[in-house]
């Protein structure tokens, strides 16, 4: 922690709560990747890395920045802005392509898949 | 006091991102699924930007968030492309 | 103005894109962002995006703003449900399934605002959608009331992106 002046107390209360959860939540996300049975069960998981984990980090270093340079930095709203909308569209693509996979490896595409899901 | 919360809070958030980070890898390695291989990249990717936001947080360095912004681009194209390919055998059709 | 600007949201929203990216609000990066923004929405008109001309935009926006409130909570509710899946004990009884939702909505920017909603909230996954059939499937973590998600989405997300979009 070099270079930092003090930003206050409520500041840094604010900013050390919001990226503890951001990053907790992430962590469970990707927990949920390891933890989880199936594909389609694990796609859930890292959602809430990407949603709500990014979006509380993000506020943090709005909050944080704005009170140490003294003027509202706003610019990780693009980052916020930008996962938001480019999330869904590599999900729906990685599960139109297992569904995909599923039914021309035999199943229909809808439950568990008849080739090695261990987990 | 607020210097200790905030440094302690930011290496805590740290370490569960690396956590994080490492629980993706492992996915990563393990598949079983190429899809699976995929989400755990995605994952990777979007932990690697979370973990730069905090280094920058932490030495109270701006200029971390263009790193940030950086792999959170291509983090998306990469993803993309992948599942794309999968999809499909072909990026560009 | 519609030849000369064709999409003035997409050219608002580049250029504050712009001056956000560059921390600034000065004369010279407003003209610059501005400029981009015009030969981008320009480059953007030649994909054939889909355009309509919608009437009555506060009422619309009131409506925007009471839908984002709500899928804000929904995003705290199951980002809760999900990591108490995913932390608790795995033997629990929990089926996950797909989940088929007849939906009327046919703009393709609502569909669209629809998959960011669906893919944002953990727990829920846009598996497929049939433009012919209007049969939206999603793909649901914890599918133990079925007519609960149709409500959900029908009621809280498709009535209110009509309202906003039709």
């Amino acid at each position: 922690m070099t270079g930092v002046n003090d930003p206050g107390l409520a500041v840094a209360l604010i900013t050390a709560m919001l990226v503890v959860a951001g990053a907790a939540l992430t962590l469970v996300g990707a927990l949920g990747l390891l933890r989880l049975k199936t594909f389609y069960e694990r796609v859930h998981a890292p959602t809430m890395g990407s949603t709500l984990g990014s979006g509380c980090v993000l506020l943090a270093s709005i909050v944080l920045f704005s009170a140490l340079e003294s003027r509202p930095v706003l610019h990780e709203i693009a980052i916020g802005v930008f996962v938001t909308l480019t999330t869904p569209v590599t999900f729906m693509l990685l599960m139109r392509a297992a569904m995909q996979r599923d039914r021309i490896g035999g199943g229909d595409g809808r439950g568990e898949t008849p080739n090695g899901d261990d987990g | 006091m607020s210097m200790m919360l905030l440094s302690g809070s930011l290496l805590l958030a740290h370490a569960m991102l690396t956590l994080a980070m490492a629980c993706a890898a492992i996915r990563l390695l393990r598949g079983p699924r190429a899809e699976d291989r995929v989400l755990a990249l995605d994952t990777l990717y979007v932990s690697a930007m979370l973990v730069l936001l905090t280094i920058g947080m932490r030495g109270g360095n701006a200029h971390f968030f263009d790193a940030a912004l950086v792999i959170g681009t291509l983090g998306f194209v990469a993803t993309a492309a992948l599942a794309k390919f999968l999809l499909r055998g072909e990026v560009i059709e | 103005m519609r030849r000369w600007l064709p999409f003035p949201w997409l050219w608002l929203s580049l250029t504050a894109l712009w001056l956000l990216l560059n921390q600034t609000m000065s004369v010279g990066h407003l003209l610059l962002g501005a400029l981009f923004a015009f030969v981008i929405c320009h480059g953007y008109r030649l994909l054939e995006a889909p355009r309509a001309t919608r009437r009555g935009p506060w009422r619309r926006a009131a409506v925007a703003v009471r839908l984002l409130a709500d899928v804000a909570i929904d995003i705290v509710r199951s980002n809760a449900a999900v990591a108490r899946i995913v932390l608790g004990p795995g033997a629990r009884a929990r089926t996950a399934g797909f989940l088929d939702i007849p939906i009327e909505l046919r703009d393709p920017l609502a569909l669209a605002t629809l998959a960011c909603i669906v893919t944002a909230t953990p727990g829920t996954s846009w598996a497929r959608y049939d433009a012919e059939g209007s049969i939206l499937t999603l793909h649901i973590l914890d599918l133990i009331d079925e007519a609960a998600w149709i409500r959900i989405v029908k009621d809280r997300y498709e009535a209110r992106l009509r309202k906003i979009f039709e």
